[in-house]
């Protein structure tokens, strides 16, 4: 391959190029907004977290109950069969220390990004959320946090509650931080 | 099924920031290929294009936007799209137009051109995120690689310098790559030191932010025979995708690559991969991945592919292993999403064609394999080629 | 290549201007579980799926991560074409001429109502530095499309609304359709201005439903107990989207892309074979445009053809029975599938009030909106 060998096309610029104008760009601005209808199974755990209550979905036909619920078994491919109340708990199957934000800056306290098994779920099958109280430093959250640690769920007052995911705060070691 | 063979390819540079626009760059790509290839735009049948996420450009129907760069004015055009996978996936998509029987030839294309996003493409990603049970969390796109790291540490009890030397590795190789971005000599401990992104992943474990291009060339065997010489077939191609409720998934074991990877190798009729396989091109966009990969690849045991990295099983010049990523990489040429995909499978194409230059492997090689993955962490896809002896 | 392809089973959700009942997985999950039934099959026979979507229109960067389990595909080859339907069947059809799948289902959506600036999406499609500044709606792309197409055909506004009411009175007897309605020409052009000559009555309205259908080849179909609808021939064509580059007047697109489906179905003299057609008509002159870029009228007959009622559900070559975009809704890229639909329940004779008494061959015509230059073109016929 002739052209791989030889000088490659591609003209690099850096940032200076365009702060002092050597290459002009175009702004835009996207209205991309969107209004997500949340549906049967969706709609019932918002409805459930409000109540402070975790809801799995039950199917029969493959025995599974499920976090996040869904109201088909994507294995049996059946309709799933019934609302099963999960407990507050879990474990940590697997858990990070993020310094980033979404846009790439840099973060003075670490957020603490957890995937967490809920109890009562078959096979234990995990959520994306948080852990807190669990140190505000890198080595601090790699001494307390361990995979396979017990967590509980802490809620907002339910008078703070909407029906979002968020209406859990956190995950924290069972027992306290 | 027609025999299907590479005549051509060819990559822009892989850069941070190119002064190309995304068209501009397609036509590049397709140029170089084409030129390598020894055919013009008139040669070609039918075009089909890979470009990741619309958000990157910020163009919506980017495959519309891409078109007449891609050379496809007023010929059958399709993009065909699997998130990260989108690259690889390029050869299985050329693949069937000309298997089929339904066209003599195609070009295949992948774009990316990242840079267009502000603040930063990793904001892009957000959306990847379920937006009723993870998206209010204020998520960021690296969570999901360094929780899905960590759970496969965790596993297996890899200490994360080991995980680093694949960084050493790839960095190392890409000096030898024409396009690279983001070669060089590095330790193991600068790797390991380097700024924590979300611990375990390290700055320098994480592939860059990338624009470029890279584009392919396939013919059927009629065609193949009457420019003559000796040719690279795709022998296999595998694709393979798993649920979307990541959470609920083995994070350590990628099932999905595995999956991909047997159905190429049932139409290559590769019995024994690690035998039949002699070099690899696995994804690597973050250091950990490529070993994820190699496990799910069936080129090593679940949870040895560190053992053998450590060994330099996976080095270029290995004369007994299985040379992997001797590219460079993701981590070492660059990260321009589906264009470092085909990137990867164009490597494969001239290690195969003994065209590889400094980059060359020492080992004969007759098979060979790239990898790519992506979606939410859930999608594999495999292409194998062989050359003729 | 001259393998068997056939359309095994159809599923398919009413068609609704909004459906805030059930999430984008809950619709496709009960437009599956309907096709899986049409067909006589499980998902476990399923080889290969692909999937329509794109990214902006479904607000989820890489959509393809939310195609497999509401499809009951999960760990399948699953694959999005970011595209036409009938590009995801031209896909299909040439994977199911490798051999290397038998039995492929396809997926297309629409969740349309929860987008909240559908015009800033579309607008995004255009080139961000020669045309977005302008701040134009894209809608003015087919205004200046309509002004030259008629033109050079000598169609008037007043010929193109009448494929407006034409259609939303097919949709009348379309229990799926989401338009249906008794209007005239008069109030078609009546209605508010949009991108001159374009009204807003003119343009197909976004609908919500979400269609599954089951292809196979010969293999496959032995595994299904569905009544096959054969692909006689398919072609998809790109011509440029640019607005400084692209064909205004006619649908070039339209003509490359029949001439290799026409020359797969054997077909010399199109206007003969074809008795029915489902052509897109996401703005009313489309249908006009793309019916003589088919060969289907001459050039420049299509309005007469119409008003002659050619076209009409008792005419010679019946178009948009289903009621078409105008009158169902628009589906973006999964139109093709509801037009798909109708050729197969047409076929079958299981298309109910809208039954044509003889019909052998359908054609299916799909464009991919503004500001493409894209379609598509399949023909297909019953046993």
């Amino acid at each position: 391959m002739s052209a791989m060998n030889t000088e490659l096309r591609g003209t690099s610029l850096r940032e200076a190029d365009i702060r002092e104008g050597r290459a002009l760009v175009t702004e835009w601005h996207p209205k991309a907004l969107y209004k997500f209808d949340a549906g049967i199974a969706v709609g019932q755990f918002l409805d459930g977290l409000k109540e402070g209550k975790l809801l799995g979905r039950k199917c029969n036909a493959s025995g599974r109950v499920v976090i996040p619920p869904r109201m088909f078994c994507e294995i049996s491919f059946q309709r799933s069969d019934e609302w099963v109340q999960l407990a507050n708990t879990g474990t940590v199957n697997t858990f990070s220390v993020s310094f980033v934000n979404w846009d790439a800056s840099r973060r003075e306290t670490p957020q603490v990004p957890a995937v967490v098994d809920i109890d009562g779920t078959n096979p234990n099958m995990g959520i994306l959320h948080l852990l807190g109280e669990v140190g505000e430093t890198l080595d601090e959250v790699l001494q307390r946090v361990k995979v396979g640690m017990a967590v509980e769920a802490v809620w907002k007052p339910a008078e703070q509650r909407e029906g979002a995911i968020t209406d859990i705060l956190y995950f924290r070691p069972v027992g306290g931080g | 099924m027609n025999k299907v063979a590479v005549l051509g390819a060819g990559t822009t540079r892989f850069m941070r920031r190119s002064l190309e626009t995304g068209r501009e760059m397609c036509w590049e790509a397709a140029q170089a290929a084409l030129d390598d290839a020894g055919m013009t735009l008139d040669d070609i049948d039918c075009v089909v294009l890979g470009t990741a996420p619309d958000a990157f450009d910020g163009v919506h129907m980017k495959g519309e936007y891409l078109l007449d760069g891609a050379g496809a004015k007023g010929k059958p055009y399709t993009r065909v799209y699997v998130g990260g996978g989108t690259g690889v996936f390029m050869v299985p998509a050329g693949w069937w137009h000309v298997a089929s029987g339904a066209f003599r030839t195609c070009l295949v294309l992948a774009e990316e051109k990242m840079s267009s996003t502000q603040p930063h493409p990793q904001g892009a990603f957000n959306a990847i995120y379920d937006p009723f049970t993870e998206r209010p969390l204020g998520v960021n796109l690296l969570w999901i690689f360094s929780l899905e790291m960590n759970r496969y540490m965790q596993t297996y009890g890899i200490p994360v310098e080991t995980i680093a030397k694949v960084a050493v590795k790839n960095k190392k190789n890409a000096k030898d790559h024409p396009a690279s971005q983001v070669a060089g000599d590095f330790s193991v401990d600068e790797i390991v030191n380097s700024e924590v992104m979300a611990y375990p992943v390290m700055r320098l474990m994480v592939s860059p932010v990338t624009d470029g291009a890279a584009a392919m060339v396939l013919a059927n065997e009629d065609f193949a025979k009457k420019k003559g010489g000796k040719h690279v077939w795709v022998d296999g191609v595998g694709w393979n995708l798993d649920t979307s409720y990541w959470t609920n998934r083995d994070l350590a074991y990628p099932q999905y690559v595995e999956n991909a990877a047997k159905m190429a190798f049932k139409m290559a009729g590769i019995k024994d991969p690690r035998k039949e396989i002699h070099v690899v091109e696995p994804y690597d966009p973050f250091a950990y991945k490529e070993l994820h990969h190699l496990e799910g690849l069936q080129l090593a045991d679940k949870g040895e592919a560190p053992k053998r990295l450590e060994e330099g099983f996976w080095d270029r010049d290995t004369t007994t292993g299985i040379p992997a990523s001797p590219s460079g990489g993701l981590l070492g040429v660059g990260n321009p999403i589906a264009a470092a995909g085909l990137m990867k499978a164009i490597e494969i194409y001239l290690q195969l064609a003994g065209k590889a230059g400094a980059r060359q492997i020492k080992r004969s090689a007759q098979r060979g394999m790239a990898q790519a993955w992506g979606d939410l962490m859930q999608v594999g896809t495999v292409m194998i080629m062989g050359v003729e002896k | 290549m001259k393998e068997r392809v056939a359309i095994v089973g159809v599923g398919y959700t009413s068609l609704r201007a909004v459906s805030p009942d059930v999430s984008f997985r809950e619709m496709i999950f009960e437009a599956a579980v309907r096709a899986y039934e049409d067909a006589g099959i499980t998902p476990k026979e399923v080889d290969s799926v692909i999937a329509l979507g794109e990214d902006y229109r479904e607000g989820t960067c890489i959509t393809d991560e939310y195609v497999p389990d509401q499809l009951g595909v999960v760990y399948k080859p699953v694959q999005t074409v970011t595209g036409d339907g009938l590009q995801a069947l031209g896909t299909a059809w040439m994977l199911l001429n490798t051999g290397i799948a038998d039995v492929i289902l396809l997926e297309g959506h629409s969740k349309a109502s929860n987008v909240l600036h559908p015009a800033h999406i579309e607008a995004m499609a255009l080139d961000p530095v020669f045309v977005r500044p302008h701040g134009w709606a894209p809608t003015f792309v087919a205004g200046l499309e309509m002004q030259r197409f008629c033109h050079e055909s000598g169609t008037t506004p007043v010929q193109a609304a009448r494929v407006v009411a034409k259609n939303k009175r097919n949709a009348l007897k379309n229990p799926l359709a989401a338009y249906p309605a008794k209007i005239d020409p008069e109030q078609v052009l009546a209605s508010r201005p949009v991108a001159e000559p374009l009204t807003e009555l003119a343009i197909a309205p976004p609908a919500d439903g979400a269609i599954v259908l089951i292809v196979a080849n010969e293999a496959g179909m032995k595994r299904c107990k569905g009544k096959p609808v054969n692909l006689d021939g398919i072609g998809w064509s790109s011509d440029s989207c640019n607005v400084h580059t692209r064909t205004w007047g006619k649908a070039a697109y339209t003509t490359q892309a029949a001439e290799r489906a026409y020359a797969l179905a054997d077909i010399k003299k199109p206007a003969d074979k074809i008795d029915f057609a489902e052509v897109d008509d996401a703005y009313s002159y489309k249908e006009l445009q793309h019916l003589e870029a088919l060969g289907l009228a001459p050039e420049g007959q299509a309005a007469k053809l119409l008003e002659k009622g050619t076209f009409e559900p008792d005419g010679d070559l019946p178009v948009n029975l289903s009621g078409g975009s105008l009158g169902c809704g628009s589906l973006h890229d999964a139109s093709s599938f509801r037009g798909l639909l109708e050729v197969v329940l047409q076929l079958r004779g299981q298309a109910g009030e809208r039954q044509l008494a003889k019909a052998k061959r359908g054609l299916v015509c799909s464009w991919r909106g503004v500001p493409t230059a894209t379609g598509a073109v399949a023909i297909l016929s019953g046993r």
